[in-house]
């Protein structure tokens, strides 16, 4: 599953970056790299995420949700 | 004595530049760093007679090098004779901004923590442990400060000038076992080939990182890196050891978030947000229109009692009529009109930098992402956009609120189809001139025209783009506080300034080029406004603005002279058909009977009011594009494209109508 499909409340890990190399990079200056662990916020219908990671709050567009995967932990 | 040179670096965000400012005051130098145009700005303070220069960076996350922002801070630590790093550190946003840190305590310079936004940690009922954590960053001096309301300022400058007599302190992240010693066998080839180098250890790290800069410097070692996944094994022990410094150093981190988060499932709703937003914009266009335009009208009627007094002032010092003239009718009509916006434009700002520093800002991309991106715009741009209907001026000023450039540009593209306010009594003149018990109609369906415009244009410059650049938000939510006075003041106080000075200017030399075209010929000064430079241009391009039923020399005067400000279309038709006052129904009649002569007819009057809500703002809206843009090609491409659209659109308008009627 991906950040697009978490459910708000949630507490996650990332699995994987799929996205193009800068985005990636960017992501990954700002702590948010396999490993991490994120909450799930807030979600739009059309697919904007807002998650927490290393303490902050990011708002993620659909494209970027898309590109990240997750699995659940407890 | 030496200058110690000082750097701050810090996450955006973070209060640097409110901390700088606290230091340098006004006494500013501001540059572009050689080849971007990133600004760089450096001030002089002075502690206990050591003269201290304090250079500010851009806002980074990280030194990784991957954007204009990141290359121009690393330049400037390493190549700007830096003697000193001030890392400034969002105490309330610990974990995110140690990373950054981690870096720099590699780089072998001696760096100060300065520990901002205390005073919010202490409101939250956030501890520090203020005695651990400058053991687990080396013992480098952590200094708490508050940017805003200037304290620890003398504390850490002498920390300045304590650490850079004592030098850099060792490193603090351990890796694991393999890459230190890569890092080690990196150092030992290092020295080999440059003794002299200060800062191996930190090349030996972003040699393994793959960096670009460095493994360009350093070939043969760069070559030595067959593994790549040192990089992300890098940053995943930096980021280990925050979160247990985090562990140990901060208590009752969880309760602090509690309540951004409360606020946020209310601002952020997925179903409220929308609308709870356009309440917000309500109450900013509110204010800034209905409250800034009484307060505009006091300084109108202080125009024309200041207009007066000068005309009698200059009357009777016998200054020569031309200069009274240009004085009055030229120069303090045209600078004055800019001036009265001077309310509109202060209470937006002081609106803009409230909802900014509260926080809320960060939230509006979120909100309104969806919507926008429908025609590849960011969420942010739907605030100018809105700002657009009351003043074109301040809403490309907003769109600073975007920070990706193409954003900008597209948004600032647009904004000028929001039909302004300024348009409103031209629409409303040939509106009931011409248009009787539907004048209502007329006028509002010139606000669609304009909405419908930047839509279509906003969509067909996106669908354009080569680089289609996954749409994307990526943006830092802060935690909501209370708004502070003086960053308030002090934003607002940059944007008024800007407003007068930048725009001020140019309205200034536009007032003087269109009262010197209306007002002289050939043979010299003349009053008779037919026999006038506009009047030779007017009947020059007659023939070009024929077929948009706009071909009346006395009509291309006006629409020219709408180019200084839109209101002034309506009074300069009062001029050219010799009428006192355009709005009375005498006058109204008057005009109409005048254009009924030259065949201008209600076509013509729609026609007239499409081109007027396409066609160049105003100067003033110019000479903001210029400004914000930084570009002249730019900037003269956008309103030779407004010119033509405004033509074509015109053009069919009349073409079209005249078939049906």
């Amino acid at each position: 599953m991906t950040v697009f499909d978490s459910i708000p409340g949630k507490t996650y890990e990332v699995k994987e970056i799929l996205l193009a190399e800068d985005i990636t990079r960017r992501l990954e200056s700002l702590g948010i790299f396999s490993g991490t662990k994120v909450d799930t916020l807030n979600k739009k219908r059309n697919g904007a995420v807002i998650i927490k990671a290393r303490g902050a709050r990011w708002a993620l567009g659909k494209d970027f949700a898309k590109g990240i995967t997750i699995r659940e932990v407890e | 004595m030496k200058t110690i040179r000082v750097a701050f670096v810090g996450n955006p965000n973070c209060g640097k530049t409110t901390l700088f400012n606290a230091y340098t005051g006004a006494n500013l130098k501001v540059a572009n760093w050689p080849g971007v145009t990133v600004e760089r700005k450096e001030g002089e303070t002075n502690y206990k007679g050591q003269k201290i220069t304090l250079v500010d960076t851009p806002g980074i996350y990280s030194l990784a090098c991957y954007s204009i922002e990141e290359k121009v801070t690393r330049y400037c630590i390493l190549n700007d004779d830096i003697d000193v790093i001030v890392n400034i550190v969002d105490a309330s946003a610990m974990e995110r901004n140690l990373y950054l840190t981690m870096q720099l305590l590699e780089m072998g310079k001696p760096v100060i923590l300065a520990l901002n936004m205390m005073d919010i940690v202490q409101e939250r009922g956030m501890e520090i442990d203020m005695h651990r954590l400058p053991e687990l960053l080396g013992e480098i001096p952590v200094v708490p400060v508050s940017a805003r309301k200037r304290t620890g300022l003398d504390v850490l400058m002498h920390a300045v000038k304590h650490h850079y007599e004592e030098g850099p302190k060792g490193h603090v992240v351990e890796y694991n076992e393999e890459t230190e010693q890569k890092i080690r066998e990196f150092r030992a080839l290092l020295k080999e080939k440059n003794p002299a180098l200060k800062n191996d250890r930190w090349v030996a790290i972003k040699l393994l990182e793959n960096d670009e800069v460095i493994s360009e410097q350093y070939p043969e070692i760069a070559a030595k890196v067959t593994d790549d996944t040192f990089e992300k094994r890098i940053i995943n022990d930096k980021y280990n050891y925050i979160e247990e410094l985090v562990e140990e150093c901060l208590f009752h981190k969880e309760e602090k978030a509690a309540w951004t988060d409360k606020v946020d499932s209310v601002l952020t709703h997925r179903i409220w947000g929308v609308p709870i937003f356009l309440c917000i914009m309500a109450a900013v266009f509110f204010l800034t229109f209905a409250v800034g335009d009484a307060l505009k009208g006091v300084f109108e009627v202080g125009l024309e009692w200041f207009s007066n007094a000068a005309f009698e002032f200059l009357s009777a010092i016998h200054t020569a009529d031309w200069l009274i003239s240009l004085i009055v009718d030229g120069i303090i009509a045209g600078v004055g009109g800019i001036l009265t916006f001077l309310p509109n434009i202060f209470i937006l700002f002081l609106a803009l930098a409230f909802l900014e520093d509260s926080g809320y800002m960060a939230r509006v991309a979120y909100v309104m992402d969806g919507i926008m991106g429908a025609v590849g715009l960011s969420g942010k741009a739907f605030l100018p956009m809105v700002l657009g209907f009351g003043c074109t001026v301040p809403a490309v000023m907003a769109t600073r609120a975007l920070e990706e450039e193409e954003d900008r540009r597209k948004t600032i593209f647009v904004t000028p189809y929001m039909s302004c306010s300024a348009r409103l009594p031209v629409f409303v003149l040939f509106a009931d001139m011409f248009f009787g018990k539907y004048a209502m109609f007329a006028a509002l369906s010139m606000y669609v025209i304009g909405m419908i415009t930047a839509i279509v244009i906003a969509k067909i410059t996106n669908s354009m783009q080569k680089r289609r650049h996954e749409h994307a938000l990526l943006i830092e939510l802060p935690e909501y506080k209370t708004p502070n006075a003086r960053t308030i003041a002090v934003y607002v106080w940059e944007k008024v300034k800007d407003y007068l000075t930048k725009a001020g200017t140019t309205i200034f030399i536009a007032s003087i080029v269109i009262w010197f075209i209306l007002n002289f010929n050939l043979q010299g000064m003349t009053a008779d406004v037919s026999a006038s430079f506009g009047a030779y241009i007017g009947k020059w391009l007659e023939p070009i603005m024929a077929p948009a039923g706009l071909g009346m020399w006395q009509v291309v005067v006006a629409l020219i002279s709408g180019i200084s400000a839109k209101e002034v279309v309506v009074s300069s038709f009062a001029v050219l058909f010799g009428v006192g006052n355009a709005n009375s129904a005498a006058g109204m009649s008057q005009i109409i009977h005048n254009l009924a002569e030259v065949g201008f007819t209600a076509v013509n009057a729609y026609a007239l009011m499409v081109f007027v809500l396409l066609y160049i703002p105003c100067a003033a809206t110019v000479g903001t594009i210029k400004k914000e843009t930084g570009s002249w090609k730019y900037t003269l491409k956008m309103a030779g494209f407004q010119l033509l659209l405004a033509w074509m659109a015109a053009t069919f308008v009349y073409q079209i109508g005249s078939l049906m009627i």
